[in-house]
């Protein structure tokens, strides 16, 4: 699912480093409208040649926090700082930094070649340099047949382009994407993503993408800040996303979760047993976790980390529930199976399509027992 | 045509003359009247569409006819008091006298040249004007909170529900010599003598710029409101200041409402004739005034007309190059 070549460069992890100067740093920043709190107590830090992924919901404060990067917006409280510089008081047409907006704000009066030159037009960037610029800028996103016409007269897909291209013409040392491929479809999404990952490796740039797309940050990020109110709820790699989220927010955000609440009846340094009582299941994680006996806590369980089949598991104490088959939904490379359990429950399960046609293939009604492995639960205590 | 199988009357219409009108006496004359309408080429289409050509032919196109028609006949004194163009001639031959010598009068007479040339010159620098005052407004109406913008639209629109020939007139009260301006000014000490306000050209600029300037904020603030106001982030986020955003990019893709705007002043402005009558004198010779001067003082309905004619004709070519320029402005976006 999640193949998604990384610049090289992010493989280093400089934010494992603690001697990294990191390149873009948010200090402590909140923005207030009237009695809103869009952005609250922000602190992030991203480094040189990052591919950074800002993600949430509606109204979490993304966009906001890219704005204020960008300069349109000054925060309330907080610091803002771009290579070593503060930003505070510096107009937007004076930042090293570059945006592509979300409705790629293209210039409906001038042409593609013409909104590709009108970043260099401001620098006052002698006019044979422009037209080499732009022409291989063009070139770079294969639109040079069509730099002559204007933005209506183009498709989405490649109004999209002429966005990007114009916001790296001026080879910005960091460049914003506000939902750059929000607006495409299916097929063009995946091959922008990927283009949009090449053009980093070759510029250089550093990126910082908003998106409610978790399918999109993942596919494209070094790394991901999830964002939930105005806070950053967790910073890490979309593995670390996907695989440790912090609480049940960040796990139920990115990807598909079932979520079972459950007391702790057993625990030692390296393991602990959960029952999920409600669901009338026990579950056995292999690893120690840090909670009160008595607390409430939730094991996180993938839709693909469960096994489905008619055979009971060997044993049947725990890490397995018995249900029968409610809904199966075919995706093509996958089916998912909704569960319904004895408490009433539906638990998504989802299992590959292996092989084309399965004699004995599981169906509507049919008795089934999930089981999963210690290590495929995730328990979080909020 | 097919009519027996089109039309119920069909076979009774076959008949005769008789049997029709006996068989038309036998409908109740409702019924008659739709199966009238239903045999016309009518749809809804047609009559949405015909009732604004019907107004327009009715209340535009026969009285232009009747105008053109006093432009080309003699002057006579007489009632009506010119000549009139078809005659029933001898021998059952109708004569038709086309008099092209109103036209060739204007030519002669620089008075209507001169005059032509007044009024584009008042017009064309009125709109100006107009522009110059409109633009700013209607860009601070565009770009004020939303929830005062339709507080801000009512004030501009507010003066038209006074009558246009009063709040003329209320111009005069404040240019005239012993005026509220001129009052004011004296009792402030500023002046001695009174400032000469009233008939003079500015005066009729005064009057011009303030009964049409509703006509120019109106288009212009409507392009401006819908301008997608990232275009400008965008901008400045390229590096452009907001002065020169403005120039570059505002003004340019509010085009459409300066030539919509700069006409809606122009054209009605270059027939005035209530402003320079009531608050002009005797230097501001508008054509307006030339044609009712003719067409009342001097009783001259076929050169008045022919006047009017030609006026037409000038707004007919000023409104193909307006709309020419208004193409090329929508084109480019």
């Amino acid at each position: 699912m999640h193949d998604g070549r990384k610049p090289e460069l992010a493989l280093d992890e400089p934010w494992r480093n603690p001697q990294a100067t990191p390149y873009i740093s948010i200090r402590n920043v909140t923005k207030r409208f009237g009695d809103f709190v869009a952005v609250n107590d922000v602190s992030l830090n991203v480094y040189r040649q990052e591919l950074f992924c800002l993600l949430g919901g509606s109204g979490c404060g993304k966009s906001t926090l890219l704005r204020m990067l960008a300069g349109f917006e000054e925060p309330s409280s907080g610091q803002i700082f771009i290579d070593g510089q503060d930003m505070a008081g510096i107009p937007p047409y004076s930042r090293p930094v570059n945006m592509m907006f979300q409705s790629y704000a293209l210039f409906p009066h001038m042409s593609v070649q013409d909104n590709v030159a009108f970043g260099l037009k401001q620098d006052r960037t002698p006019l044979k340099e422009i037209r080499e610029r732009v022409a291989a800028m063009l070139d770079l996103v294969k639109l040079s047949p069509f730099a002559k016409r204007k933005p209506h007269q183009l498709s989405g897909g490649q109004r999209q382009r002429v966005a990007l291209a114009r916001s790296l013409v001026k080879e910005p040392k960091l460049l914003l994407l506000d939902e750059p491929l929000g607006a495409l479809d299916r097929k063009l999404r995946e091959s922008t993503q990927f283009e949009l990952m090449n053009l980093q490796d070759k510029l250089g740039v550093t990126f910082i993408v908003v998106t409610h797309d978790q399918e999109e940050a993942m596919t494209l990020a070094s790394r991901i800040g999830v964002m939930n109110q105005g806070h950053i709820v967790q910073v890490g790699t979309p593995s670390e996303i996907y695989e440790f989220p912090v609480n049940r927010f960040v796990a139920d955000f990115i990807g598909t979760v079932n979520m079972f609440a459950g007391r702790i009846v057993d625990e030692d340094s390296n393991y602990v047993r959960i029952a999920a009582e409600a669901d009338g299941c026990t579950f056995f994680i292999d690893h120690g976790v840090s909670a009160s006996p008595n607390a409430q806590l939730w094991v996180a369980l993938r839709p693909e980390k469960i096994n489905i089949g008619r055979e009971a598991p060997a044993d049947t104490r725990e890490n397995c529930v018995q249900g029968v088959i409610d809904g199966i939904a075919y995706m093509g490379d996958v089916s998912v199976f909704n569960v319904k359990l004895a408490s009433g429950r539906m638990v998504k399960v989802t299992r590959p399509n292996l092989i084309r046609r399965e004699e004995d293939t599981l169906t509507w009604d049919d008795e089934v027992w999930l089981h999963w492995h210690p290590a495929s639960g995730v328990v979080l205590t909020s | 045509m097919s009519r027996g199988s089109q039309l119920p009357l069909g076979d009774r219409l076959a008949a005769g003359p008789r049997g029709l009108t006996s068989t038309l006496a036998q409908l109740p004359p409702l019924r008659l009247l739709l199966n009238a309408l239903a045999r016309l080429p009518l749809s809804g289409h047609h009559a949405v569409i015909g009732l604004p050509y019907l107004w327009l032919g009715l209340f535009f196109l026969v009285p232009f006819v009747i105008v053109l028609k006093i432009s080309f006949a003699d002057q006579l004194i007489a009632q009506p008091p010119y000549s009139s163009l078809v005659d029933l001639a001898t021998e059952g031959y109708i004569s038709l006298k086309l008099n092209i010598g109103n036209y060739t009068f204007l030519g002669s007479d620089p008075l209507y040249f001169n005059a032509y040339l007044k009024s584009v010159e008042i017009a064309f620098c009125s709109a100006l004007i107009c522009l110059v005052i409109g633009y700013p407004m209607a860009y601070a109406m565009a770009r004020s909170d939303p929830a005062w913008r339709g507080v801000l639209l009512m004030l501009v629109v507010l003066p038209f529900w006074t009558s246009f020939l009063l709040r003329v007139y209320a111009w005069i009260g404040l240019l005239n010599n012993n005026g509220i301006i001129n009052n004011v000014l004296i009792g402030l000490g500023l002046i001695q003598e009174p400032i000469v306000m009233m008939r003079t050209n500015f005066a009729v600029y005064v009057g011009i710029v303030y009964s049409y300037l509703p006509f120019m904020i109106l288009p212009l603030y409507s392009t401006l409101e819908k301008m997608d106001l990232t275009l400008l982030e965008a901008a400045e986020d390229l590096g452009c200041r907001p002065l020169k955003a403005f120039f570059t990019i505002t003004l340019p893709l509010s085009m459409p409402g300066v030539i919509a705007g700069f006409s809606l002043v122009f054209i009605p402005a270059l027939g005035e004739f209530v402003i320079p009558d009531l608050l002009g004198g005797t230097e501001t010779l508008m054509i307006g005034k030339v044609l009712w001067d003719e067409f009342f003082s001097n009783r001259a309905w076929p050169i008045a007309s022919a006047v009017a004619i030609a006026m037409l004709s000038l707004v007919v070519v000023i409104m193909a190059v307006q709309k020419m320029l208004a193409k090329h402005a929508e084109a480019s976006q």
